[in-house]
């Protein structure tokens, strides 16, 4: 096996007759952070959701860890477990504290003992400045507390690769960047990361590569250097004219 | 001194207006008061249709004068914001007010004044009023039933005992706390069981045995209720998850569970349990009737309770399914610690509604020939000694139902509450 973490083999996926993936090919190496952008319907969230299948695909092949996700992958959620994901809405359970939301899977899932669980939670929820907050309810918390503490939950599970799914996209833009803040110390300590976004500032902090998405399709590829200094479709020049 | 305009009050000149208005009502009232508490009509001078209609007409009078904007009275202003605020609403208040004080003396009259209690024999009821002389010799029958009298402390102690074990719960331990889920679900209804086998029907222990044909009143009321309550939850809540389910068998399984016993009406089922379930049974296998009602009327309200339930893990954003598959989570783990938590606080006051609608259900299984209290209600009021007071006993099984059920609505209520957080 060699450090690809992730391998994605012309993957398709139709949602009823409307194909949202088309002939997807993408390998991602440990410790590399890709940043995936691009037009609202282009299909980027349904890719980030089918490497921990939450979403299944129809046609191709996707790799996860040496694992292929298929049909009758019985340890799926072995997998999911290795593969952190943090939602555009939270997803924050609301009858849980926050520490109990960091726990609850390392307890339960991985079988650790409470103590270590809560230790492991505080110690993250450090990292990510909420520390102070463990006791309260996620209904109590700013959206940017709240993004923040579902990534410290994701991050109790020890995963081996984070997905963003639009993590800021929800949030007031002045939460924006502390929930930025988070990720890049996320990404300097050597996570592999997977991040949906049009924060483009992040993507040219930290993303090794930098991926457009259009109509289901990978249009454009690069390195984030290149992607932003020569992107070489028109339709990624359009993009970035707009959002830039 | 300013102009007075009786059609415009204002507060100009304030305490004419009040004082005028606030006498005007007070006749009003005051003449309603006097014909109902005492017969005495004030305004008989007056043709009958006027006379009549007079207490109203200067009720309506009264609070228009007091109907003053800005009076700077603050109660006053209060009235005319909410009550009083035109004259439409100012004949409805007196409307109220008017039934209120005429239907006090008739009731009053029938449930006390006029009401007799003394005695042992239906000769001892001479009054107009209700009869609870009735209610006082036939109380003990309305609570066990047909049980033998000398025995029935085996009902007393069975419930007190049940009752205090209750309370387990406001034991502030620590310790206990851990294990009270567990008590409530599983421990707790075996110790009843238990109780209610060896105390109740006992037949070992050198208690004498007494069947469940003589069961009866408000105790079996409460056997029926509470055994129902405890079996038509858990399988409610599997047929629910068992709707929603992935898998075709298990899914179809359960929507054809729950049309079938919601298409049919209770009373059926009874009448099946006790009259076609026994032919399907092996020749010597014998299942108490009282054990047969207590499943058929469980399967019949988990087809509701299961809807209910249905409904509150459809309100779920798929948000949550997301976030606990993410971590790892398999199918029960993320029900039983993320969605049934969520889903059921949710539906707690559908299943109140269901677990009231099973209470007042339970009169129905008089078909089988068990009769508890409504069906000792009839039993007592066809007595040849105790003809004509079935007005009494009905009243007295309403109020007994309403405590019930308005004990249970306050239960459901606090328990809102109590788990109520913000999303």
């Amino acid at each position: 096996m060699s450090d690809k973490i992730i391998q994605m083999e012309n993957v398709n996926k139709w949602f009823g007759d409307f194909q949202v993936l088309k002939d997807i090919n993408l390998e991602v190496n440990q410790k590399q952070k890709i940043v995936v952008c691009g037009p609202s319907g282009s299909g980027k969230s349904t890719l980030i959701r089918c490497i921990n299948r939450l979403e299944e695909h129809q046609k191709g092949r996707i790799t996860v860890d040496g694992n292929e996700l298929t049909e009758d992958t019985k340890d799926i959620e072995k997998i999911r477990a290795e593969v952190g994901m943090v939602f555009q809405q939270f997803n924050l359970f609301p009858h849980l504290s926050i520490l109990d939301n960091c726990t609850l899977a390392p307890i339960w899932v991985k079988k650790m003992p409470k103590k270590q669980a809560e230790e492991l939670a505080m110690k993250q929820l450090q990292q990510v400045q909420i520390a102070d907050q463990a006791k309260k309810f996620p209904g109590q918390l700013s959206g940017g507390q709240q993004q923040r503490c579902a990534i410290a939950r994701a991050l109790c599970m020890e995963p081996k690769i984070m997905l963003f799914d639009e993590p800021t996209s929800a949030l007031d833009p002045e939460m924006i960047k502390e929930v930025l803040d988070a990720m890049v110390n996320l990404a300097k300590a050597g996570m592999t990361m997977i991040v949906v976004t049009h924060e483009m500032g992040f993507a040219k902090e930290v993303a090794d590569e930098v991926i457009f998405m259009d109509e289901g399709m990978i249009v454009e590829k690069q390195p984030t250097k290149d992607f932003f200094a020569k992107p070489k479709s028109d339709r990624t020049k359009l993009f970035l004219s707009q959002i830039l | 001194m300013n102009k007075i305009n009786f059609l415009k009050p204002d507060n100009q000149n304030l305490s004419i207006y009040l004082y005028s208005g606030s006498f005007l009502f007070f006749i009003a009232v005051l003449d309603v008061f006097l014909g109902s508490f005492f017969g005495m009509n004030i305004t008989s001078f007056l043709p009958n249709f006027i006379s009549f209609l007079l207490p109203l007409i200067l009720g309506i009078i009264g609070l228009h004068l007091i109907r003053i904007e800005f009076s700077g009275i603050r109660n006053l202003d209060l009235l005319n914001k909410h009550i009083n605020t035109n004259i439409f609403n100012a004949a409805l208040t007196l409307l109220i007010i008017f039934t209120v004080i005429k239907s006090i003396p008739p009731i009053m009259s029938w449930f006390i004044i006029d009401a007799n209690i003394t005695g042992d024999t239906k000769e001892a009821c001479t009054g107009s009023g209700a009869c609870w002389t009735y209610i006082k010799i036939w109380l003990n029958r309305f609570i066990y039933g047909m049980y033998p009298n000398e025995l029935q402390w085996r009902i007393n102690i069975s419930f007190i005992l049940l009752i205090g074990l209750a309370f387990v719960g406001l034991i502030p331990s620590e310790k206990i706390k851990k294990f009270l889920t567990l008590y409530y679900v599983v421990i707790y209804p075996i110790i009843a069981f238990i109780l209610i086998y060896y105390l109740i029907s006992g037949g070992s222990l050198g208690l004498e045995w007494v069947e469940t044909g003589a069961w009866g009143g408000l105790s079996l009321t409460f056997i029926v209720s509470f055994f129902c309550l405890i079996f038509c939850f858990p399988v409610g809540m599997f047929l629910a998850l068992g709707r929603r389910s992935q898998l075709p068998t298990v899914r179809y399984i359960s929507v054809g569970f729950i049309e079938f016993w919601r298409g049919v009406p209770l009373i059926t089922v009874l009448f099946m349990s006790s009259v076609m379930f026994p032919m399907f049974l092996p020749e010597d296998f014998f299942m108490d009737k009282l054990v047969r009602v207590i499943i058929a009327i469980s399967l019949f309200e988990a087809a509701y309770v299961a809807e209910v339930i249905r409904g509150g893990l459809q309100a779920l954003p798929r948000g949550q399914y997301d976030a606990a598959k993410s971590l790892g989570m398999g199918y029960w783990k993320m029900h039983i610690f993320v969605i049934l938590p969520q889903a059921l606080k949710l539906v707690i006051p559908g299943i109140a509604n269901t677990f009231l609608a099973l209470v007042k259900d339970t009169p129905l299984i008089f078909v089988v020939g068990l009769l508890e209290i409504v069906g000792m209600l009839n039993l007592a009021k066809t007595n040849p000694e105790w003809l004509g007071f079935a007005m009494e006993g009905y009243v007295f099984a309403a109020i007994i139902f309403w405590i019930i059920c308005y004990a249970m609505s306050k239960y459901s209520y606090n328990l809102e509450l109590k788990y109520k957080t913000e999303r």
